[in-house]
């Protein structure tokens, strides 16, 4: 922590690196802390497998955080308004069984399996704003109820079995639908070799950012979450911009379990479970990037990349998959232990 | 008979120099005022001298032997108790008062400590302090004014040599600040040395028997209060300005009816309120803390809506929101400040423009040139002091967030203007812009409801001024006619003196 001398006695300090160390170099990691720790995991990776820098490696980690980026953007919308949802992993899962089931169940178009489950997603947004806002529960607690709930309803509907091409019905024979190609291309394909995943990130990512930054919704998100009595009293509806909140998160949960099952072409149950804490995680990793010190979408997606290149790398380095949320843990506390050790100076 | 000394304090945040050489002392026994205006300095000096500052340079020592405080605890033991400005951060409202007041020995004390002791303890402490509460009710149910003195009482828990109080009168009524006042002369009977910070000088000069000013970080006057005067004061703390502070002597035209509600209930007293506001015109609501002046500020702003109706210009409008409030023309400077008046994370501009965002906004999307421009022309001709529009406005001073505060309603051109304590903890220059600040909103015919518990503010530039007690009006004065007497009797509901006619 850097100390509080004088002028005077800065000049008689100059030479002691310690001061100049403090003074320095902490505004600067705490700036571009995360982004010096994405660098030099790139290097370490590459100088120690010589596979790891390739486009061929670097589309695949894209894609394999365009999932958990899509879901993170839901928790840091609801984070910016002050609120926290929970129930983002369940929601990813109800919409990943959902459009399975319309396709393979119920032989449906792919726009039909990608609205349905939307229009559910949206439906658990109401739900999470009915108990904040409404009843006023705290955010955690109502958000984690309905995570239950919707973890519940969804094992419910599926009696607790994956949905699947072929799969036999309980009532004789095997279901009628299958899992369209042009489902499939929304977690498979490529456009000019970038997979449609990744491109579906990006244009999320940018949008979201544009619509935060320079938008009076954006705003208003943020001032919600600033100060909720003093943006009521300065006559913004703070009720509306946390049920809109809510809706965004489902909405992209739901957009993130939608691509999860054309990804792997199943209805995996709980497939959006582990999501949760990683979505959580890019959030809070963002709030450190560029020392933002709130959550913001382009921070999230920095904090995504940042957890599947360490995923990656750390899988080529056959580190085993259970030891890798150390890893995962230490970066997390690595980037918020600058930023509120910056704030509380 | 103990000394306390600080001698050539500095300190600075960053680059900010907040202290530049500060020698202050104080024996047993004696009050000693320590004065300023808003970012002079008191409150790092006092946070130095209470542990809450590890690094600064100069040096505190007491009877000459040389302290150093690293934390709170350490000043506490040397015998140093702070009774700070906001008694809710000090106190847990969850716990008994009993269990605030010997707060000292859940750290210090026994590991068990029976129910009957503490509260006899407790009644103890709580005498001295002239408070007669049983020890065993919860913190909530006292006024903000006891909560003070469960502080008090607190802090005297323990030997205590010194004790430092900041602005604590910030928030009482007349009448509670004289029972303080009468306390802290038993205090100093006892030989407590008590540092005084406060912006009221007739009570520095009433209760101190020394007065230092400080002034961006240097003394400007140190004496005793014998050799002292109230414009000696004033001048030190401005600098060479003297301002006047009171100088309403325009004599303004009033049009018609702005403003009216009849028999409108207040839903957080459950009373009824009828009042009016002429175009042009400044009411003043006179009241003691706990008369109910802020919860019908906030019905009538839709913050707590009522369900009566108001009337704007003779056209009913029922305010249900403080949104519905602002699209009728209704601005309101809450009390709470930095909680409720301005978001403090927020740059000046943000702030400012926040109710009229709409009016920058084109496709959804905010013009920010032209949000900065016209936010940048209200700095202006608010005075509003600040280093650049986009600098966040918890680096501004209280008095300039305030401006903030009252500023970004008029950036919505409204018609009724509902002030609650607008001069709460902002320094004298400031409260000057901010008493002309609505003296220029009434010039431009704006009606003007002014709720405060300074009657010298009310006296000054109120057209008529209306007295509440227990949530409702009991009384209306003309300005010709009114005077504190009055007020007082009224805002008592009839037990301060008799008023003579």
């Amino acid at each position: 922590m850097a100390q509080y001398v004088h002028k005077e006695h800065v000049e008689e300090n100059l030479k002691g690196t310690k001061f100049q160390f403090q003074e320095r170099v902490f505004p600067f990691l705490y700036r571009y802390g995360t982004l010096l720790v994405i660098l030099f995991t790139i290097i370490s990776f590459s100088l120690a497998n010589d596979k790891f820098l390739s486009y061929q490696n670097f589309t695949d980690i894209l894609r394999s955080v365009s999932i958990i980026t899509l879901l993170a953007i839901g928790v840091t919308i609801s984070l910016i308004v002050g609120g926290f949802d929970l129930s983002v992993g369940s929601t990813a899962s109800l919409a990943t069984v959902t459009s399975a089931a319309v396709l393979v169940l119920y032989r449906q178009e792919t726009i039909i399996a990608i609205l349905i489950p939307i229009a559910i997603g949206l439906v658990v947004g109401l739900l999470n704003s009915f108990f904040v806002v409404k009843v006023r529960l705290p955010d955690l607690l109502a958000t984690l109820a309905v995570m239950y709930i919707i973890n519940g309803l969804h094992l419910t509907f599926t009696k607790g079995f994956s949905i699947y091409n072929n799969m036999p019905l309980a009532e004789g024979g095997t279901a009628p639908g299958v899992f369209l190609p042009s489902f499939l291309f929304i977690g498979q394909g490529e456009i000019l070799s970038v997979p449609v995943p990744v491109i579906i990130m990006l244009i999320a990512v940018i949008v979201v950012h544009f619509i935060l930054q320079q938008s009076r919704f954006g705003r208003l998100l943020y001032i919600t979450g600033g100060n909720e009595e003093a943006a009521r009293l300065s006559g913004v509806p703070v009720q509306r911009y946390k049920m809109y909140a809510y809706l965004l998160s489902a909405f992209f949960a739901t957009l993130a379990g939608i691509l999860l099952a054309a990804r792997i072409g199943t209805g995996q149950v709980s497939a959006g479970a582990p999501l949760l804490m990683d979505g959580v995680a890019a959030a809070f990793i963002g709030f450190s990037v560029f020392g933002a010190g709130k959550p913001n979408v382009i921070g999230t997606f920095v904090g995504a990349v940042l957890i599947g290149i360490l995923l990656n790398g750390l899988t080529m380095l056959n580190v085993p998959y259970y030891a890798q949320d150390i890893v995962k843990g230490t970066i997390l506390i690595g980037a918020l232990a600058f930023m509120y050790y910056e704030k509380k100076k | 008979m103990t000394q306390l000394s600080l001698s050539k304090i500095t300190k600075s945040f960053g680059e900010q120099k907040v202290l530049k050489g500060v020698d202050f002392t104080v024996n047993s026994g004696e009050v000693h005022a320590l004065l300023g205006a808003n970012g002079a300095g008191k409150s790092t000096l006092m946070k130095i001298l209470s542990g809450d500052y590890e690094r600064y340079s100069g040096k505190i020592t007491m009877d000459g032997k040389e302290q150093i405080f690293k934390t709170p605890a350490d000043a506490k033991d040397a015998g140093i108790e702070m009774v700070v400005q906001e008694v809710d951060t000090a106190l847990v409202s969850s716990l008994s008062i009993a269990e605030n007041v010997t707060m000292n020995s859940f750290i210090n004390g026994p590991a068990f400590f029976s129910w009957n002791k503490r509260n006899k303890r407790a009644a103890e402490l709580l005498k001295r302090v002239g408070l007669n509460l049983n020890p065993s009710l919860p913190l909530s149910h006292c006024s903000l004014a006891q909560k003070q003195l469960v502080l008090i009482a607190k802090a005297l828990s323990r030997e205590i040599s010194f004790m430092i109080l900041d602005e604590p009168t910030a928030a009482l009524s007349t009448k509670e600040a004289d029972h303080l006042f009468s306390v802290l002369r038993e205090l100093q009977k006892d030989g407590v040395g008590i540092i005084y910070i406060s912006h009221r000088l007739p009570e520095v000069m009433n209760l101190s028997t020394k007065i230092t000013v400080l002034k961006d970080g240097y003394i400007t006057l140190q004496e005793d209060i014998e050799h002292s005067s109230t414009e000696k004061i004033v001048q030190a703390m401005l600098g060479n300005e003297l301002v006047e502070l009171f100088n309403d002597d325009e004599e303004r035209v009033l049009g018609d009816t702005l403003f009216e509600v009849t028999d409108f209930r207040v839903p957080s007293t459950n009373e009824k309120i009828s009042l009016s506001v002429k175009q042009g015109e400044i009411v003043g609501i006179a009241g003691l803390v706990g008369a109910g002046k802020t919860e019908t500020a906030r019905a009538f702003f839709g913050a707590d809506p009522s369900l009566d109706p108001v009337f704007i210009n003779s056209k009913k409008v029922r305010i249900t929101s403080p949104l519905k409030a602002i699209s009728s023309g209704i601005g309101f400077v809450p009390e709470e400040r930095r909680k409720e008046g301005i978001l403090v994370d927020y740059n000046v501009i943000e702030n400012l423009t926040l109710p009229v965002l709409k009016q920058f906004t084109k496709f959804g999307l905010i013009q920010k040139k032209k949000e900065k421009a016209e936010a940048e022309r209200w700095i202006e001709q608010l005075g509003i002091k600040t280093q650049k529009s986009t600098s966040q406005i918890n680096h501004l001073s209280g008095g300039n967030q305030q401006k903030a505060a009252i500023g970004k309603w008029l950036l919505n051109d409204g018609e009724v203007f509902i002030f609650d304590e607008p001069t709460k903890g902002i320094d004298v220059g400031a409260k000057q812009d901010v008493f002309q600040c609505i003296k220029d909103l009434a010039h431009k015919k704006k009606g003007i409801l002014y709720f405060t518990s300074e009657i010298q503010e009310l006296l000054a530039f109120c057209d008529r001024i209306l007295v509440m007690y227990d949530g409702k009006i009991a009384g209306e004065l003309k300005k010709e006619e009114a005077t504190t007497e009055k007020i007082m009797h009224f805002a008592t509901g009839g037990h301060y003196g008799t008023v003579r006619s």
